[in-house]
Parts: structure tokens; sequence; C-alpha cells
């Protein structure tokens, strides 16, 4: 339905720009205060247009799969009177569900970071330049979901990777926030190198970059052949949408590119929950739901989605439980959530089904989790952020007992590693349980049992966090312990999604999220035992928790971590991985690939122009001799050539 | 006197006048040789004036209008000449060698 709201949908967009503008060259060296003020403002316009839109949407949601907003034609490559066919990127506006979706959980948590922030960032002498960057960050990502066209996105997605990498290298004068914001933005730099790929392959073949033709059947139908594509002749629809996969699979922080996102907690705790939540990482996985129509008809393309995010799902909570930096084990967290959310898309397709029906209730139940997630995650790195605050130390074990002297954070906490653990009846479990299902469904076996498994996992590493932080004694000198009003709000506000939001949006997910694509839905079974095992494992995972660390002995905990010897060692060293890719680039890389380059280039290139310059500077300085100034000199020579001349004319 | 005598004349006051510029060191006898020079072309256009057929009034003009220009260079070169004076207090044309390389 067209209303005011969505022709005017732009204004969403406007809004952060409009921030980051004044912000960055007026406002911000004047006072942050004004502008702090100035962006919690402006977002929450934003917010109310998203809010608007939503509700306008989702009343009418039957009428149509989506709107476009506004569109105009930004740059045409081919155009049909030339070349015989158009190729044209706009730029515009779409509105569909999971587009909607992310309008409105991308402003409200701009809305709230940006009210925490006023707490976090005041001692800070540039604050100014925060919030600023901070906006360019939100109107980033909310130009990444509302694109029109791969193009488009691509454009936004690459945004996403450079204000990431201003926000991460915040505190420049660290050297380790410096090399984190760089190797986020080489990783996610690499992977984005396939997706353009990727997308040049799509749209050299179907001549368009629009999402809504690429999602077409006749798409499917003209991608699916043989072609020539630089390295051999290969199918063109799984080489395509597997490269185009590649740009989520490093924004989105997949094994094996994962690397970067743990050491991204270098910046400053507001964006590590902005990254976190709403921007940045769940963009891989919104890049994988906008053309699932597309990537659902290559079979190994969604078994490839499925079992990198089930493998990182596991991998990254496993080492989230020998972590001791709380904003590492939320890290990893993440990653392990990000796994549930790409595996529940992956899972979609069916393999007990002949030829591979379709189930949208994977499709449905990852956006309900990117959606749940973003509530509770921000949640926990807000608390993470107030925690550290008060603290001074990233390390749990320097916290303990701050039960009493934070009862706002703590209870917040409570929620939010309930929420996450997938306990009912808070957020993560309804979400987490679709995700369970669809796998069951799909008959993915490993996969599901990947799922319930790690689910238990999450609740452990969570609840180990929170009874090491929150109980026991304190065990570090504590002055001046407080709640920054600014920054207890944001937080108390999100432990409302965190707690009710999964049981009030679970049918409006289940009804209006399906792919935008012809469905061969069956009676597929719904087994009663799977919420009560799921329940089950979280809370035995809660339990286990409390056994090693709710007492405030650890010695169970630290003689299992002992027994478990070099395990545990290479656990708690996140298998080495950092490690192998230092030892990859630095050892193997620079040595037999930098190395004998830099030679050509110095010895031979540089060689070449030196040997150039030389040669003409040895003549001048012969030919210099020549020159001696005297008048007479060079009259007697011209004299002899006019002698000379004549002797050979006459 | 025979329009091949005056141009053999010619000539070897020509020559003279570029020996002169080539081995004099002192500016005023170099252009006393270029003055030498002139001369001879005058002569030839005096020559060929008076034995040529039919061009005499250019022939005689020629010669005029070169002493005139001739005394306004003359002019010209003394001031350079004075000012290199003042300023080396010397007139060796081999000092002249700022152009070198």
């Amino acid at each position: 339905m067209e209303t005011f709201f969505t022709t005017n949908s732009w204004v969403i967009l406007l809004m952060p720009f409009l921030v980051f503008l004044v912000n960055g060259l007026f406002l911000g060296k004047r006072s942050w205060r004004a502008a702090a003020y100035f962006a919690v403002a402006c977002m929450s316009v934003a917010f109310f247009f998203a809010i608007k839109i939503a509700i306008g949407f989702f009343s009418h949601v039957h009428e149509h799969s989506y709107i476009k907003g506004w569109e105009i034609e930004w740059l045409r490559f081919a155009s049909a009177d030339i070349l015989g066919f158009d190729l044209v990127a706009n730029v515009g506006m779409l509105l569909d569900p999971i587009s909607i979706m992310m309008l409105v959980v991308v402003t409200a948590i701009s809305v709230l970071v940006n009210i925490y922030s006023i707490g976090y960032m005041k001692e800070d002498p540039s604050a100014g330049r925060f919030f600023s960057l901070l906006s360019l960050f939100s109107f980033s990502m909310l130009g990444l979901v509302s694109s029109t066209n791969i193009f488009q996105m691509f454009v936004f997605w690459e945004l996403v990777g450079a204000s990431s990498y201003l926000l991460i290298g915040f505190w420049y004068h660290k050297p380790s926030a410096v090399s984190a914001s760089k190797k986020a933005f080489i990783v996610t730099r690499f992977a984005d190198a396939f997706f353009l790929a990727g997308i040049i392959a799509v749209s050299y073949f179907t001549q368009t970059f629009d999402f809504i033709e690429l999602n077409k059947l006749a798409t499917v139908e003209t991608l699916n052949r043989y072609a020539f594509l630089g390295f051999g002749t290969v199918n063109v629809l799984t080489v395509g949408t597997l490269l185009i996969f590649a740009g989520g699979w490093g924004k989105s922080a997949m094994f094996p590119l994962h690397i970067w996102l743990p050491d991204a907690m270098e910046g400053p705790t507001p964006v590590s929950s902005i990254i976190h939540s709403a921007t940045m990482v769940v963009a891989g996985i919104y890049l994988t739901a906008r053309l699932f129509p597309l990537f659902s008809h290559s079979p190994l393309t969604m078994d490839v989605v499925a079992y990198v995010g089930a493998f990182t799902a596991l991998f990254a909570a496993v080492i989230a439980v020998t972590q001791n930096d709380i904003k590492r084990i939320l890290a990893f967290s993440t990653l392990s959530q990000l796994g549930y959310m790409l595996f529940s898309l992956g899972v979609s397709k069916m393999v007990v089904e002949e030829g591979g029906a379709i189930n949208s209730l994977g499709y449905s139940a990852s956006m309900f989790h990117v959606f749940t997630h973003a509530a509770f995650k921000c949640m926990l790195f807000l608390i993470a952020g107030q925690v550290i605050h008060v603290v001074h130390s990233n390390n749990i074990w320097d916290m303990g007992g701050l039960r009493k002297k934070m009862p706002f954070t703590y209870v917040s906490c409570l929620i939010a590693c309930l929420a996450i653990g997938g306990i009912w009846p808070f957020a993560g479990f309804w979400s987490k349980d679709e995700i369970i299902l669809a796998s069951l469904q799909g008959g993915h076996t490993v996969i599901f049992a990947i799922g319930l498994f790690v689910g238990g996992l999450t609740a452990f590493y969570m609840f180990r966090l929170f009874f090491v932080t929150f109980h026991g004694e304190s065990r570090k000198e504590l002055h001046h312990v407080h709640e920054d009003p600014f920054m207890t709000f944001p937080i108390v506000v999100l432990a409302i999604p965190s707690a009710v939001g999964g049981y009030f949006a679970k049918d409006l997910f289940h009804h209006a999220f399906v792919p935008n694509m012809p469905l061969h839905i069956h009676e597929l079974s719904h087994p009663h035992w799977l919420p009560w095992v799921a329940t089950s494992m979280g809370l035995s995972g809660i339990i286990l928790a409390y056994f090693f660390f709710g007492r405030n002995k650890f010695t169970q905990a630290s003689s299992i971590a002992k027994a478990m010897g070099p395990l545990h060692t290479v656990i708690e060293n996140k298998f080495y991985f950092d490690e192998f890719y230092l030892f990859m680039t630095h050892k193997v890389a620079f040595r037999f690939v930098a190395a004998p380059i830099k030679w050509f280039d110095r010895k031979i290139v540089d060689g070449v122009m030196n040997l150039t310059g030389f040669l003409l500077h040895a003549g001048g300085a012969i030919v210099r001799f020549l020159q001696t100034g005297q008048v007479q000199m060079y009259l007697s020579v011209m004299i002899l050539g006019l002698l000379y001349f004549c002797y050979r004319v006459f | 006197m025979t329009l091949h005598r005056l141009l053999l004349l010619s000539a070897v006051n020509f020559c003279l006048g570029m020996y002169g510029m080539v081995v004099r060191r002192n500016v005023i006898c170099v252009l006393m040789a270029m003055e030498l020079m002139f001369n001879a072309v005058i002569i030839n256009f005096i020559a060929f004036a008076h034995y040529g057929n039919g061009h005499a009034t250019e022939g005689s003009i020629f010669p005029i209008f070169i002493i005139a220009v001739t005394a306004c260079e003359m002019a010209a070169a003394l001031a350079i000449i004075l000012t290199m004076y003042r300023k080396m207090h010397k007139l060796d044309v081999h000092r002249l060698d700022s152009l070198n390389g």
C-alpha cells in the first residue's frame, strides 16, 4: 500500500546522512553534547518513519510482496539502441518484509546506541567525531538493506566496510585498534572481491541488477547453463551464487574468515554493540536472504550455506567457553548465532523431498533470529560496556559481585542471557526453536544435532559469563560504582523485546516472512517434544554453569581445564587460527609472493627507469663540455659549418 | 677596375673581418672587425650597382641604409661594452662565459 511514509521513505536514509554531515563538519567540533542530541533526534525521526512503514506494510501484507518506495536511474552501463540490451543500475528503496524489518531494527538500535554513547563517550575528547561516524555507519547499513538492486547494495556494502574501519580504529592512537581495523577491512575486502566478481558474472548473463528480476524463475533458467568464466567452464548459476555468497561469508565473519570479528572489539563498546546486532555482520545473512529464491535453485550453494553456518555455530561456541575477555566471549557468541541464522537459510532446501522443495520456515526463522538476536546481543554488549566502564577491565575474572551494585544491569543481563540461551518464553527460544525445527524438517540430521548441542553450549558460556561477572565476591577494589542513566536506559528498553519480543512477533514472522517465490509447502511434521528438548538443553547448560561458576569456587572448573590439558590450550587460543593466518601472510605470502615481486619491482622495473635516467644524465655530462660559453668558439664552429656546407653544395 | 677585382676586395675585406672577430680578445676590436665585414658587404652592393644591369638605385640606397643602421648598432653595442667594463673592469671576450654548460 502506497502511503505518505513509503513514498517518502528516503527520509530514513537522509536522516543519518544529515547527522553525519552536520556533526562531522560543524557540531562535532563545537559541542559533542549537541552533536549527540542531534543524532538521537534525527535517528528518532528515521525510526518513526520505519515504524510507520512497518505498520502500514504488515497490516496489508497479503496485498503485495513488495513496494518500491522510489527509484531513479543512476548509471546506464549499456542501452538497447547501441548494444542491443539494457544494463542499468538504479538507486531506490525496496520495501519488503525483510528490508522493513531491518529498517526498524537498525534505526531502533541506532537510537538506543546513540543514547548509550552519551553516557559512554562523555570523557572522550573526540566524542563529536564518534557521533558523526556512528551515523555514517547507520546510513550505510540502512542503504544496504533498502537497496533495490545488487549494484546499489554493493556500494553501500563497501560503505559499511569503510565506516566500520573508521569506527573500529576510532582510538587510532592505540596500535591494537589500528591493526584490528586494518584486519577487519582487509578480510572483508578479500571476500568483497569475490562478491564483485559474482555481481559481474551474474549481471553479464542476466543483464539486470534488480533483485526482483534476479529472483524470478526466468533468471534461474538463464543462468543455469555452462559457460567459460575466467578459470574454466562452469555452471554459471552455481558459481555466480557462490561468488556472491562469498561476500556475505566475509562480512558475516563465517569460518574461516571469522578472524576479524573478535579483534573488532578494539573499537568503543557502543560500536561493537551496533556492529554485532544491527549493522555489518548481519549484512551477509541479509544478502543471502535477499537472493534466497536465486540461491535456492543451486543445491551446492545451499549446502555450502548450511554447512558453513553450522560449522561456525559449533566452532565459535566451543571457543567462547574458554575465553576470559567479556567482549570476546560475546563476539564468539555472535559468530555462533550468525551461524544459526545462516544454516537456517541453508536448511530451507529439504533433502527429504524429491528435488529439494523449499521450506519457508527456515527462511522466516532466520529472519526471526536476526530480529531477536539484534535485541539481546545489542543489549549484552551495552551491558558489557557498562561493566567495563565500572571495573576498567575486560577480564571477567576481575569482575564479580556486581549484582548488588548494579541492580538494573544485573536483571537486564539475566534476561538477555536467558534470551540467548533459548529459555521459554524469552525471545531467543522462539527463533532458535524454529531454526532447529526447520533443520529437522529439512532432513539435515547433522545440522539438527549441532543446533541442539550448540543451544546448550550457548546457555553454558553465557551463564558462565553471567555468574562470574555478577555473582560471588568482588575481586577488585571498586570506587564510585554507579549506573549512568544514559547507559542504563537503552539496556532496560532492550530488555523488553529480549523478553517478550519473540512471543509476540512469532506469528508475524511465520506468515509475512516467506521468500518471494513459488513454494511447495506440504504439511510438515511438527514434533511436540522438540521445544522441551531444546529448552532442557539450555537449562542443563545453565545448571552446569551454576555448578562450575555459580558458587564462588572455581576448583572444579579449573581442574577440568587442567584435565583437558593441551586441548583446552588449543581452544583457548582459538585453534591458533590467528597464528595460522599470520604464518600464511608473513611467512608464506610475504616471503614467497611479496618478496619476489618486491625484488622484481626494485630491480627490474625501477632498474629500467634508473638506467634511462642514468644514460640521459651521462650523455648530458658529455654534451655539456661543448657549451663553453665562449662566443668566439661558437663563431668559429659556425664558420666551419658554413664552409663545410658550401663545400658540399657547390 | 672590374667587377671581378671589386668582389675580390670585398672578399678579402670580409675574411679579414671574420678573422678579426674570431681571434681578437678585446671587445672593441671585435666590434671593429664586425664593421669591416659590413663594409665588405657595402662594397659588394656598390659593385653590383655599378656593373649590374638596371638596379642602380637599390644598389645605391642599401649602402646608405646599412651605414645608418650600423651607426645605431654601434651606439647600442658601445653602451653594452660600457656596462660590461663597469662591471668587470676588463674588455676581454673570454671572460664573457657565463652561458657555459
